[in-house]
């Protein structure tokens, strides 16, 4: 029993950080079609901002919550403004600039701080279950992954922001003829990507370590899920972060963890080809 | 006497193409003595390389310092090889063919030593491997002075079985050095009667060990090994201290304190670790706390701690430095006898030997418990030998030998 409730949170976990990896590229791709390749990088950038503040005795709740996503909210309202601005409508151009982006951020993280791993210790202790230990800051992501859901559902559903946004990527024309600045609200929804982006970097600090090249280990399985997950961004991140999850996991158990992240490619082929307009786009129309 | 000019264009040309013999002769008494060192300072076990990099230019400045080798000065040619396989290839090439050095020292992982060891075995140039590694190279171009599982891991599962019991988990990288030792880990565990209940592979950048460890709870071994390397495994202490399980599962490993992690990882996070490598800081001799003096004077008292792996790197310098004055001369064939010829020096870890059956070393083995962020000496094993290559590798017999033995376990 004890063991289920371990390995059941393992599973919730599983999900929780998959949809905490794609929630910011969800709003960056879902919403504005933008492919970000440098998505992992702006979250390593997140993971660095927390390391730096904690050295800087800043609160550890401080620095893993508040400092990230603010600090990589600017960093992303800079890049949409010198970089994005221009290339909207073109696919490819922008995949070119973000991947040369992506580089050049990895390159100026080794420059500045060392190749070395840093250390962010984690802030909660373990938790028994029966006769099992369980990491307490697990429950912690979890938690944090369904605040996030929430909050992201919240502004859109319920603040102007939201309402203009959303309709300005429905239809961007008609938003402009209503007297919405678009150039605006496009920078403003790509910096709110950019600090969900952070907000999971420095979340998972503590867990997987702080070092430049780690964004290449993000940015795989975030594509996997947006595009897994359709158009809709929200429902679209939830459904396929679960789906994705738990068959990773079950490989996971069974074998390594190796083998659950080819288990979690294998069957984002298999849905690719059974639901190319991922599963949004045939179950869930309609919904945000 | 009129010369013509067709004669002065002969004499020309010959000249020049003479001259070069002439002048390589008059220039060959001062000319440095290359040294190519090929370590990754970049890209993911920079924590390893540049340490072993910094004591290698150590050396040579100490060399230099006494008057050179032989009379000449000693010349470090640099490669930093960023942790890609594509580039040691590359480099080792280079270093043998448009630099000619005399030797090569270089290589971090098992994968980046097989990449490059027949390159320079082709080109005819001295290389030594200073690192612990998985045993059984058997080639008599390449000298390795660090700990095999004869050494190391032997000690560590014994001393985990007498201490702790006899179900062992493991966990290592994937790769070869991961994979082979992992085997010996197996073989060692079997002799002691014991059972490994289970082997996990990493690859260098894997970050996620939740799983891994509610798999370890549920499989409940007396104590875990790892054989883990790269900067992403670091994680698995950290992960495994936030699951509150530090202390109630020891470890041991074999490659703890090689990457950095003492300087990563908090007191919490790495207490209680056992270690077993030729040389820890500590010891407690004359050559070592001269080493150190001096070492730290020029580099920083806040360095980070001297690991095996950086020792390795300076003793093999010592190494090959006594087979030059042995031999006289950097030619590779005079070198390589004079090496095989029983050379040994007084390293900071104690008397380094080589073997001239397997171009391994005999030295001491120190078991070491990680406290505080140190490694902290809990006993000493004279003089160890490399059974695990020398059981199946003798350089005296069959000295055209140019592979790597693996173990076979069932």
């Amino acid at each position: 029993m004890d063991l289920a409730i371990v390995v059941a949170i393992d599973f919730v976990y599983a999900i929780a950080t998959l949809a905490l990896i794609s929630l910011g590229l969800a709003i960056v791709f879902g919403m504005m079609r933008i492919i970000n390749l440098a998505h992992g990088e702006f979250m390593v950038m997140g993971s660095y901002s927390a390391s730096v503040a904690i050295h800087h005795h800043v609160n550890i709740w401080i620095a893993i919550l508040v400092v990230p996503p603010v600090t990589v909210a600017i960093i992303g309202a800079v890049i949409e403004r010198l970089i994005i601005r221009q290339l909207y409508g073109r696919m490819v151009e922008t995949m070119l600039a973000t991947w040369g982006l992506s580089l050049f951020v990895v390159g100026a993280l080794t420059m500045i701080f060392g190749d070395m791993t840093e250390g962010v210790p984690t802030p909660l202790p373990g938790i028994t279950i029966g006769s099992y230990q369980t990491s307490g800051y697990s429950l912690f992501v979890i938690a944090m992954a369904a605040a996030a859901i929430i909050g992201v559902y919240a502004i859109l559903r319920t603040s102007r922001l939201g309402l203009l946004a959303r309709g300005t990527m429905q239809n961007a024309e008609m938003a402009a003829a209503l007297g919405t600045d678009t150039s605006r609200i496009y920078a403003a929804t790509f910096a709110f990507g950019a600090a969900l982006a952070g907000f999971a970097g420095g979340i998972l600090a503590p867990v997987s370590g702080v070092f430049p090249s780690i964004g290449g280990s993000y940015i795989g399985r975030a594509f996997i899920t947006v595009i897994g997950g359709g158009a809709a961004p929200l429902v679209g991140t939830i459904s396929a972060s679960t789906l994705f999850g738990v068959i990773s996991q079950i490989a996971t158990f069974a074998t390594n963890p190796v083998y659950g992240e080819v288990a979690l490619l294998l069957s984002a082929i298999v849905l690719i080809r059974l639901l190319p307009q991922g599963i949004t786009g045939r179950f869930f129309r309609g919904s945000l | 006497m009129r010369i013509s000019r067709r004669a002065l264009m002969q004499a020309g040309a010959a000249s020049a193409v003479l001259a070069p013999a002439v002048i390589r002769s008059a220039h060959a008494a001062g000319d440095p003595i290359l040294v190519a060192s090929m370590y990754d300072l970049s890209g993911g076990l920079e924590a390893a390389g540049k340490p072993m990099f910094d004591v290698l230019n150590f050396a040579v400045a100490d060399m230099n310092a006494a008057g050179g080798l032989l009379g000449r000065p000693v010349k470090v040619i640099s490669f930093d090889t960023q942790t890609n396989m594509q580039l040691y290839a590359q480099y080792a090439q280079e270093a043998a063919l448009k630099d000619k050095v005399s030797v090569v020292h270089g290589g971090i992982t098992s994968a980046s030593r097989e990449v490059i060891r027949p390159v320079l075995d082709r080109y005819k140039t001295l290389y030594f491997y200073d690192m612990p590694y998985e045993g059984g190279v058997c080639d008599r171009n390449i000298f390795i002075d660090g700990v095999t599982p004869a050494h190391n891991t032997q000690l560590l599962v014994e001393y985990g079985m007498k201490n702790w019991g006899k179900k062992v988990y493991t966990l290592a990288a994937d790769y070869n050095y991961g994979q082979i030792t992992s085997d010996w880990v197996r073989k060692y565990v079997k002799d002691g009667g014991g059972e490994v209940l289970g082997t996990e592979f990493f690859p260098l950048d894997a970050t996620n060990f939740g799983s891994t460890i509610s798999k370890i709870q549920a499989a409940k071994p007396d104590w875990i090994m790892t054989v883990l390397v790269g900067g992403g495994p670091i994680s698995f202490y950290r992960q495994f201290h936030a699951a509150g399980l530090s202390g109630k599962i020891p470890i041991a490993s074999t490659t703890f304190a090689g990457g950095g992690e003492l300087s990563v990882l908090t007191p919490e996070e790495s207490d209680g670790v056992i270690v077993a490598y030729n040389y820890i800081e500590g010891l407690d001799n004359p050559v070592n706390k001269d080493f150190l003096k001096r070492f730290k004077a020029k580099y920083g008292a806040d360095y980070p701690p001297i690991s095996d792996l950086t020792m390795a790197s300076y003793q093999g310098m010592l190494l090959w430095a006594a087979g030059v004055k042995k031999a006289g001369t950097i030619d590779r064939m005079k070198l390589i006898e004079a090496l095989e010829s029983g050379i040994s020096i007084d390293g900071p870890s104690g008397k380094v030997t080589i073997d001239p059956a397997t171009h391994h070393c005999i030295f001491d083995v120190h078991l070491a418990k990680v406290q505080n962020k140190q490694l902290v000496l809990v006993e000493t094993f004279p003089q160890r030998k490399p059974e695990d290559t020398a059981a199946v590798c003798n350089l005296i017999k069959n000295p055209r030998e140019a592979k790597q033995y693996i173990i076979k376990v069932n």
